[in-house]
C-alpha cells in the first residue's frame, strides 16, 4: 500500500477541485445577473401555457409586467381567481374579484336547421370566405360558417365544429380570446361561466328574411324583451341580446321565445 | 512544425470528423440542429470550450500528472476541468448573450457530458501531443463539429416542409440524414 501515492493523488485532485471551485465562485460573482425574485415567484405560479390571453408575450412577459406593477394581479384569464389570489399574495396586494368567463358562439345554425345558398368546395377557412359570393354558402349572412378557423387557433381544444356550427366546450374554455379575435363574423363573445341563458343568434336580417334562411334565427319579435322581469334584454340590429349583469336566470325569455333561439 | 499542425487541422476537422467518423458528441449534434442560428451558436460555444479544455487539460497533464507519475488520474481531473469551463461559459452567456443562452437551453450544460470534449483531451494524451499541438487538435475537432452541425441544421431546415412518411418523421429521418452525411464525409479520407 503506497500511502504516498494515495496522498499524492488525493492532494492533486483536491487541489484541482479547490482551484476550480474558487474560479467558479469568483466568476459567479463577477457575472451575476440581477433576477427579480418576485418575477420568478409569479412565473412559477402562472399556468405556463403561453396562450397570450393576458395580452402579454407569454407567461414570462406577464410575470415581468406584474412584478413591475404594470399589470393587475388577476390578469391571467386561464389561471383565473385561484392564480390571481396566489399572485396577490406574492405581490402583497389585494386581489380583485374576477368572474370566470367562457366563450360562446352566438349561432345555432347547424346543417339541419339552416338553408344553404349553394354548395361550396374550396379553402376551408372562415376568413377566406369573405372573398366568396355573398360571404359564404349559408343563406344567413351573419351565421357561423362552420369551417373551423376558431378550432385551429384554440390552444385548449375547447371549441369544435359540430354539424356545421362551432360549439364551445364550457369546461375546457379558458377565455383566452383567440377564437373571438379570429372569427370574421364576430360571432363569439365572452359570457360568465354561470350564465343561465344566452341568445344564440346574431342575425341582422329582418324577420321574414331570417325565417327563410334559418329555423332557429331571432326574428326580433320582442316577446322576450316584453316579458323579462328585470328588463335585461335589448333588441339591436334585429336580434336580441341579454345583458348578463342584469339577468337573474329566471328563464321566462326562453319559454316565450317562439323560435327557440334562447339557450 | 507548421506543416504538422496544418495536417492535424485538416485531419481532425474533416477526415476524422468528431461526429461523423468518431461518433462522439451525438447528443448536441441531434438536439441543437433544428435551426442554423442555434447550431452556429452551439458550435461557437463548443469551439470555445474544447480549445480551452485541451489547453488546460494538456497543461495539467504535462506539468502536474506526468512529473508526479499519476497519469491514471487523467479522467477525473479532465472531467473536473471541463465541467468548470462549461459552467463558466454558461455564466458568461447568461450575462452577455442571454438570447443565445435561452435558445441553447439545456444543451449548454450538456457540453459537459459531451464525450467529444473528454474525447479530445484523452486523444491528445494518447497521441502524445504537446500542449500547442493539443490546442490545435482541439480547435480543429471543434471546427469539424461546427461544420457538421451547421450542415445538418441547414438540411433539417430544408426538410421541414418535405413530405416525410409518418414513421420517419422526427428523429428517424434525422439519423438517416446523419448517416448519409457520414458516408459523404468518408470521401475526405483520401485527402491525407
Amino acid at each position: 500500500m503506497n500511502i504516498t501515492g494515495i496522498l499524492l493523488a488525493t492532494a492533486v485532485v483536491g487541489a484541482v477541485g479547490l482551484f476550480v471551485g474558487l474560479f467558479l465562485g469568483v466568476a459567479g460573482i463577477k457575472f451575476k445577473v440581477e433576477v427579480d425574485e418576485k418575477e420568478e415567484a409569479v412565473l412559477g405560479v402562472l399556468p405556463g401555457n403561453n396562450c397570450g390571453g393576458c395580452g402579454y408575450a407569454g407567461c414570462s412577459g406577464l410575470a415581468a409586467a406584474i412584478a413591475k406593477g404594470q399589470a393587475p394581479v388577476n390578469a391571467c384569464p386561464v389561471g383565473g381567481e385561484k392564480v390571481g389570489t396566489q399572485i396577490a399574495r406574492i405581490m402583497g396586494v389585494e386581489a380583485g374579484d374576477s368572474v370566470r368567463q367562457v366563450a360562446f358562439v352566438r349561432c345555432q345554425g347547424d346543417r339541419e336547421r339552416t338553408r344553404m345558398d349553394y354548395e361550396y368546395s374550396g379553402i376551408e377557412d372562415c376568413r377566406m370566405l369573405a372573398f366568396v359570393p355573398n360571404g359564404g354558402p349559408k343563406s344567413c349572412n351573419d351565421g357561423c360558417l362552420g369551417f373551423g378557423s376558431c378550432v385551429k387557433v384554440c390552444p385548449f381544444d375547447a371549441i369544435h365544429v359540430v354539424n356545421g356550427v362551432a360549439v364551445v366546450d364550457k369546461e375546457a374554455c379558458k377565455a383566452c380570446g383567440k377564437c373571438i379575435a379570429v372569427c370574421p363574423k364576430n360571432l363569439i363573445t365572452l359570457i360568465p361561466y354561470d350564465a343561465k341563458h344566452v341568445v344564440a343568434c346574431s342575425s341582422r336580417e329582418k324577420g321574414p328574411a331570417t325565417i327563410k334562411a334559418c329555423d332557429v334565427g331571432c326574428i326580433a319579435c320582442q316577446l322576450c324583451k316584453r316579458n323579462c322581469p328585470v328588463d335585461a334584454i335589448t333588441i339591436e340590429e334585429f336580434h336580441a341580446t341579454i345583458d348578463q349583469e342584469k339577468c337573474t336566470g329566471c328563464g321566462t325569455c326562453k319559454e316565450k321565445c317562439p323560435k327557440k333561439v334562447i339557450v | 512544425m507548421v506543416k504538422e499542425l496544418l495536417v492535424i487541422l485538416i485531419a481532425s476537422s474533416l477526415v476524422n470528423n468528431v461526429v461523423l467518423s468518431q461518433f462522439l458528441g451525438l447528443c448536441p449534434f441531434l438536439g441543437v440542429s433544428k435551426k442554423t442560428n442555434t447550431a452556429i451558436g452551439m458550435g461557437v460555444a463548443v469551439i470555445f470550450v474544447i480549445t480551452l479544455a485541451s489547453a488546460v487539460a494538456g497543461a495539467i497533464y504535462q506539468y502536474i500528472l506526468l512529473p508526479l507519475d499519476i497519469t491514471y488520474l487523467q479522467t477525473i481531473v479532465f472531467i473536473l476541468v471541463i465541467a468548470a469551463l462549461v459552467q463558466f461559459v454558461e455564466m458568461f452567456l447568461k450575462k452577455f448573450i442571454p438570447a443565445l443562452y435561452q435558445s441553447l437551453g439545456v444543451y449548454l450544460p450538456l457540453i459537459t457530458t459531451n464525450c467529444a470534449v473528454l474525447g479530445v483531451a484523452l486523444t491528445n494524451v494518447q497521441k502524445n501531443y504537446g500542449i500547442l499541438t493539443g490546442i490545435v487538435n482541439g480547435f480543429a475537432t471543434a471546427v469539424g463539429f461546427t461544420i457538421s452541425i451547421v450542415i445538418l441544421a441547414g438540411i433539417r431546415e430544408k426538410m421541414r416542409h418535405n413530405d416525410i412518411p409518418e414513421s420517419f418523421q422526427g428523429m428517424p429521418i434525422v439519423l438517416v440524414t446523419a448517416g448519409l452525411m457520414a458516408i459523404a464525409f468518408c470521401g475526405f479520407s483520401g485527402l491525407l
